[in-house]
This record gives structure tokens, C-alpha cells and sequence, in this order.
């Protein structure tokens, strides 16, 4: 016990020094430029700030609908402990993604320009929309939580009355955002590498987030059950870790499928070094994932269960710059690594996340909710 | 102006009895001027590099028209290829690229800008549509709807947008094609300080006829490719040259438009909006019905283990 105390307020201490770091970082940006703070240019209009904080948040962010689905639409009550926390995490992680573009958009204060100028054919504009009601939803899909600590019924009532058509428009916003992030690379036929540049890549996108989503869910709640002291539910993990093989697969076939039809796949084997990316990507994120998950023994322990979530988000981070960032030659002749105002900015966002996590178990009943809160459980009482 | 005109015309034509026959042509002569514009693809402008001495006169009278500052070479060790060419200050400048073939060098001189492409990615990208293509040829920029979020210069086939990394408030900058100039009949600041004939503005579908002839009256001086007649769909610019462009450093590049995928992946938003509702909201009342029979059978089950 004396340990865990110990503990604890070594890792709070740690956040808050990354957070407080990357706030004098962002006020480095506001004082004084993009230019003059990152190591972006003409040639590398996007840097870390897109390439992990939007292309990698949004993605890490899956949680939230796939654990919603599992939950609410096919019924699987036994993740109920796990809802909560994903839908937190989801929108934080929304939240981060909004902070991230105020950092990184050249005309912050103008960002409202995108509620009322619309394209509606750029991709983008899809992304900013979806991500606007997207991160609202995941609020009012996360106030019950605030509502039960203040005791407050009626809101309480009335957002148990539309839980479901929430949970819905939910899972559709993120369905069309996850997928239309992919779809902003379909812009780059001639500068995304063409391992990577295909017409699917909106599928792909999709498919890879629903795979991030439950690995996520088992990544980060071990992680709070270890700091918060209390035992992870095997069962939760071990059946999330079951669904994961069989939307990777889906996602392996399409990878390798894709390559195949566009006549690519040698590219895989030839094209050094852009190839050791691909191979890290599918090896780490994918093929070992699938494999480690589809043997019994592994899903007993919860500690293997982890290591194997951690694969998949390390895979998928790996994707999302690939693809955004690594692979996407902007413009020939021009190289590009972020500063460390980048790094810190996009750290310290992160650890704000982190702190706000830690908090909320504090203050808000996270995982042992009353059971009404379940709609069908209602519905049997 | 057109429409201002054409009421005020008709203003005068119903209070001035008699003097209506004599304006009325005008109208219908300004409404048919619109149209065969619209189906010659708008203004475009021909390079001919085999034309170019590499003056830079262009480039000066682009930077004198736009306001833009010099942009001195900090390094004289460098030439002026080794750094970028374009930024937030030139929008246009010369490549020289030394083609040599045999012992004696040979330079092409390149003008290179902003190419304004028929279906321009940037302004499919712009989710704020502050880059437009209008329908006269030029891709306009409106900072007044910018946000700065740099896609479009993610998002351009040939790599020509900058951004003022410099200033605390950037805008993107890139040429213009005069727009203002040419909405005041004018041609651009470039073509019309242009010495040797280099360039030549014209409405782009005559311009392809003439390079055309060009290549059919020379056609031991160019190679048989109009640059820009249909790379990425087609711009509004378009290059002659004596050697394959790729030499010159202008991107090989598909026919196919780069938005055409984006296109269809955008078009198929609202179906899979639809879809994905009317799965997710079957998959709830399908589990609901399940759960409530499960409930019902379960129910009896301890019933019927009562009475027994």
C-alpha cells in the first residue's frame, strides 16, 4: 500500500512537468509563429502536430464507438465497465485533436470560419464537421457520469431517454470521419508513395481504427487499473482481445488484396527503404497481433493481453505517419523533423489528457456505476 | 458590371421609347461574349522555353504588381537553384536547368508558378473555399475565408503554394494570374514585360491550337507534348519545351484529375451516413427483441421449475 502511494504522485509529478512544458511551448507559438517554432516549411506544410496529434488521435480515439457498439447495439453487457472509460478517453482524445489544430492552424481564431464556409466537397471540411458534433455527442455521452456525482436526475433522465439514438448518430459520425481522414490522402495521388496511395484508403482507415478501438480500450484500462490499484476484469480483456483478430484479418486481406489488384505487392519486397515502414507497420500492428490473439494460452494471461493491445496502437501509429507524414514527399528536396517545441507540444497535450484521466477516477463513479445506466438492464429490472 | 449594365441599359430602353431597339443587341452581344469564353476553358498562357533567355524580367514585374520585396541570395556561394524558388514573396521565378547533351552546356530556362489547374486540388481541398477557380482561368485566393490549415499545399500536384512561416499571422501566397489585372482587361504583369515572346496570353483553347503549329512547324526544335494540355485534367498554363519536361523539373504528373477519388469517396458520404444508421438501429432492436424472448423463456424456465 505504502508503495502505491509512493508511486502515484511520481508519475502526477512527471505529467505535470510535461504538461506545464508543453504550454510555455504553445505560448513559444502564439508569441512567435509557426515558422519561427517548427521545423515546417513550404515543402513540409504538415508536420507532427498533423501527422500524430489528428492523424494518430483520431484513430486512438476509436474506443469510444467501438466500445459504445459493442455495448449498447449488440448487447455485450459484460464490457459495461469498460464503456465509461472509453468514452472519456474518446473525447479527451477529441478534445486534444481540437487543441492540436489551434496550435497547428496558421489563423487559429479565424477556426469558425469553417462552421460557416463551406466546401463541402473537400474532405476536410467533412473531418472538421464530424469532429465538431462528434466530440458534443461523446460529451453528452459521457455527462451521466458528471450527473450521478452531482446528483442530478432530470438531465440524468433525459439523457438515458436519447442514450441510444446518441450512441447511433455516435457511431456514424466516426464512421464517416475515420474514414474521410483517409480520404484527405486520396488528394495526394502523385505524393503519397504508392504502396500506400489507393483509392480505398478511406476502408482501410476505417478498418484500422476498428481494430485500434478495443486494443485501445485493453492499453489504457490496465493502465489505470495498475496506478488506480484495482484488478482488470479478465474476461472484458480476454474477449476484447478475441474481436481484434478477426477485424485485423479483414484488414490484412484488404491490405494485401489492394496491393495485388493495383500490382503493387512487389513494391513491398523491392522498394527499400520504403518497404522496412510497410513490414513494421503490417509485422507489428497486424500479423503478430492476429496471431498472438488466436492462441488460447496468450488470452489467459492479462499481462500478455496488454503487450498484444500495445502491439496494434503501436502498428497503427506507425500507419497514420506512414501515411501523413513519412511517405507523403510534399514536395521533393525538403526533409523534415519536428522541433522540440513540436515534440513537447504534442507530449505535453498528451499528458494533459493523462492528468484529466486520473482525475476523472478520482472524482467521477467510472467503473462501478449503478446498473440502470445500461438501458436494456433498465428494461429486465 | 455585365448585369449592372444590361438593367441599366434596360432601364433606359423602357423609358426612352424607340431608342429600346437600339440598345437591345448590345445585351445579347455581351451574354455570347460570356459563352465562347466559357468553352475556350477561360484565359490561359503559353511558355515557350525554347523562347526564354532566363531575363527575370517576369519575375521583377510579378514582385512590382504584388508589392513583394526582393528576396536577396544571403549566401553568394549559392545559386539561386539551390534554394527554393518560390515563397511567400516570389510567385514566380525562373529554373535554369543546363541540358547538355554533347560537350558544349545547354540551358533551359523554366518560368515556373502557379499553374491553375483546370480542376485544382487546393480548392477541392480549401474545406473553407477560400481557393476558387473561376470561370476565366485563374484559381483566386480570398484571405478573408482562410483559417491556415495548409492543405492546399499539401494537396497541390506541382508544389506551388507557400505560406508566410515568418508572420505570427500567415496567408498562403502564390501567383494570382492577375486576376485583378485581367478583370480590368489587362494581361498579367509577366506575360506583359516578357521580351522574346516567351509568353503568350490568350484564351487557353487557342493557345493549344497555336503550340500545335508550333510543333508542326518545328517539330525538330520540340518535343511533341503540350505540358498542361491534359496533366492533372488539364491548366490553364502551358509549357513547349526541346526536351522532356520531367529535365525541366516540372512534375510527371496523370491525366486524371487529383481530385477525381477524393470526388467519388465524398459522394459516397451520404448513402454510408444512411447505411450505417438504418445497420446500427436494426442491430439495436434485433439484440432488444433477443434479450426480451431470452427474458421471457428464462422467466417460464422458473416458472415452470415452480409448479414443478
Amino acid at each position: 500500500m505504502r508503495e502505491k502511494i509512493r508511486k502515484l504522485p511520481l508519475g502526477l509529478i512527471i505529467l505535470t512537468i510535461l504538461a506545464l512544458t508543453g504550454f510555455a511551448s504553445v505560448i513559444c507559438r502564439y508569441l512567435f509563429g509557426l515558422g519561427a517554432v517548427s521545423n515546417m516549411s513550404d515543402g513540409r506544410g504538415w508536420g507532427m502536430w498533423i501527422g500524430f496529434d489528428l492523424y494518430c488521435g483520431v484513430a486512438l480515439a476509436a474506443g469510444g464507438f467501438t466500445t459504445a457498439a459493442i455495448v449498447y447495439i449488440f448487447g455485450g453487457e459484460k464490457y459495461h465497465s469498460v464503456a465509461r472509460p472509453a468514452i472519456l478517453t474518446a473525447f479527451l482524445g477529441y478534445l486534444l485533436v481540437i487543441l492540436a489544430l489551434l496550435v497547428d492552424l496558421g489563423e487559429p481564431w479565424y477556426i469558425w470560419h469553417a462552421i460557416i464556409y463551406w466546401n463541402i466537397h473537400s474532405p476536410l471540411f467533412e473531418v472538421a464537421m464530424c469532429v465538431m458534433t462528434y466530440t458534443f455527442v461523446l460529451a453528452l455521452e459521457f455527462s451521466p457520469a458528471v450527473f450521478e456525482r452531482l446528483h442530478w436526475n432530470v438531465p440524468l433522465k433525459i439523457i438515458h431517454a436519447i442514450e441510444i439514438p446518441l450512441i447511433i448518430l455516435g457511431i456514424c459520425l466516426s464512421t464517416l470521419h475515420q474514414s474521410s481522414l483517409g480520404s484527405m490522402l486520396l488528394m495526394m495521388p502523385t505524393t503519397l508513395h504508392p504502396i500506400w496511395y489507393t483509392p480505398i484508403l478511406p476502408i482501410l482507415f476505417y478498418f484500422s481504427a476498428l481494430a485500434v478501438g478495443p486494443a485501445v480500450v485493453m492499453f489504457e484500462s490496465t493502465i489505470t487499473g495498475k496506478s488506480m490499484g484495482h484488478e482488470q476484469n479478465h474476461e472484458v480483456m480476454e474477449g476484447l482481445g478475441k474481436i481484434i483478430p478477426w477485424i485485423l484479418g479483414i484488414y490484412l486481406m484488404l491490405k494485401v488484396g489492394d496491393l495485388l489488384v493495383r500490382g503493387n505487392f512487389g513494391l513491398v519486397f523491392t522498394d527499400f527503404p520504403h518497404n522496412i515502414l510497410w513490414w513494421a507497420e503490417m509485422l507489428i500492428g497486424v500479423i503478430l497481433p492476429i496471431i498472438l490473439f488466436s492462441i488460447k494460452k496468450f488470452r489467459r494471461s492479462n499481462t500478455r493481453l496488454f503487450w498484444g493491445a500495445a502491439l496494434v496502437v503501436l502498428g497503427l501509429i506507425i500507419n497514420r505517419f506512414n501515411v501523413s507524414l513519412i511517405n507523403l514527399q510534399m514536395r521533393p528536396g525538403y526533409t523534415y523533423f519536428p522541433s522540440w517545441v513540436e515534440i513537447a507540444t504534442s507530449v505535453g497535450l498528451f499528458a494533459d489528457a493523462m492528468l484529466v484521466i486520473w482525475l476523472a477516477y478520482k472524482v467521477f463513479p467510472m467503473i462501478k456505476h449503478s446498473q440502470h445506466d445500461s438501458p436494456t438492464a433498465l428494461k429486465q429490472d | 458590371m455585365e448585369i449592372d449594365r444590361r438593367s441599366f441599359l434596360k432601364l433606359s430602353a423602357a423609358s426612352i421609347a424607340g431608342a429600346a431597339v437600339l440598345v437591345s443587341p448590345t445585351p445579347a452581344l455581351a451574354s455570347s461574349g460570356n459563352e465562347s469564353q466559357a468553352n475556350t476553358n477561360g484565359k490561359g498562357m503559353l511558355v515557350d522555353t525554347t523562347k526564354c533567355v532566363g531575363c527575370r524580367a517576369c519575375v521583377v514585374a510579378c514582385k512590382q504588381w504584388n508589392h513583394n520585396p526582393s528576396s536577396p541570395v544571403d549566401d553568394e556561394s549559392k545559386t539561386h537553384n539551390d534554394t527554393p524558388l518560390l515563397d511567400s514573396k516570389t510567385f514566380t521565378n525562373i529554373r535554369a536547368t543546363d541540358v547538355q547533351q554533347g560537350l558544349e552546356p545547354k540551358w533551359v530556362y523554366t518560368k515556373i508558378q502557379c499553374m491553375h489547374c483546370q480542376k485544382p486540388g487546393c480548392a477541392e481541398a480549401c474545406l473553407v473555399g477560400a481557393l476558387k477557380k473561376t470561370e476565366t482561368g485563374p484559381v483566386t485566393y480570398n484571405e478573408s475565408k482562410c483559417i491556415g490549415c495548409r492543405y492546399c499545399m499539401v494537396a497541390c500536384p506541382f508544389g506551388i503554394p507557400t505560406y508566410q512561416w515568418e508572420s505570427v499571422t500567415p496567408w498562403i501566397r502564390k501567383c494570382t494570374f492577375c486576376a485583378n489585372r485581367q478583370a480590368q482587361g489587362l494581361q498579367p504583369a509577366c506575360s506583359g514585360t516578357c521580351p522574346t515572346g516567351a509568353l503568350k496570353f490568350a484564351n487557353r483553347s487557342e493557345l493549344i491550337d497555336e503550340a500545335k503549329q508550333r510543333i508542326a512547324d518545328e517539330p525538330q526544335l520540340y518535343i511533341n507534348h503540350i505540358y498542361g494540355e491534359t496533366e492533372v485534367g488539364g491548366t490553364s498554363w502551358l509549357y513547349l519545351a526541346s526536351v522532356p519536361f520531367e529535365k525541366l523539373g516540372l512534375p510527371n504528373v496523370q491525366t486524371e484529375p487529383v481530385v477525381v477519388n477524393a470526388e467519388r469517396a465524398m459522394g459516397l458520404v451520404p448513402p454510408v451516413l444512411l447505411g450505417m444508421a438504418a445497420l446500427m438501429t436494426g442491430t439495436y432492436l434485433v439484440t432488444k427483441r433477443r434479450k426480451k424472448l431470452q427474458a421471457k423463456t428464462s422467466k417460464k424456465d422458473e416458472q415452470g421449475a415452480k409448479t414443478k
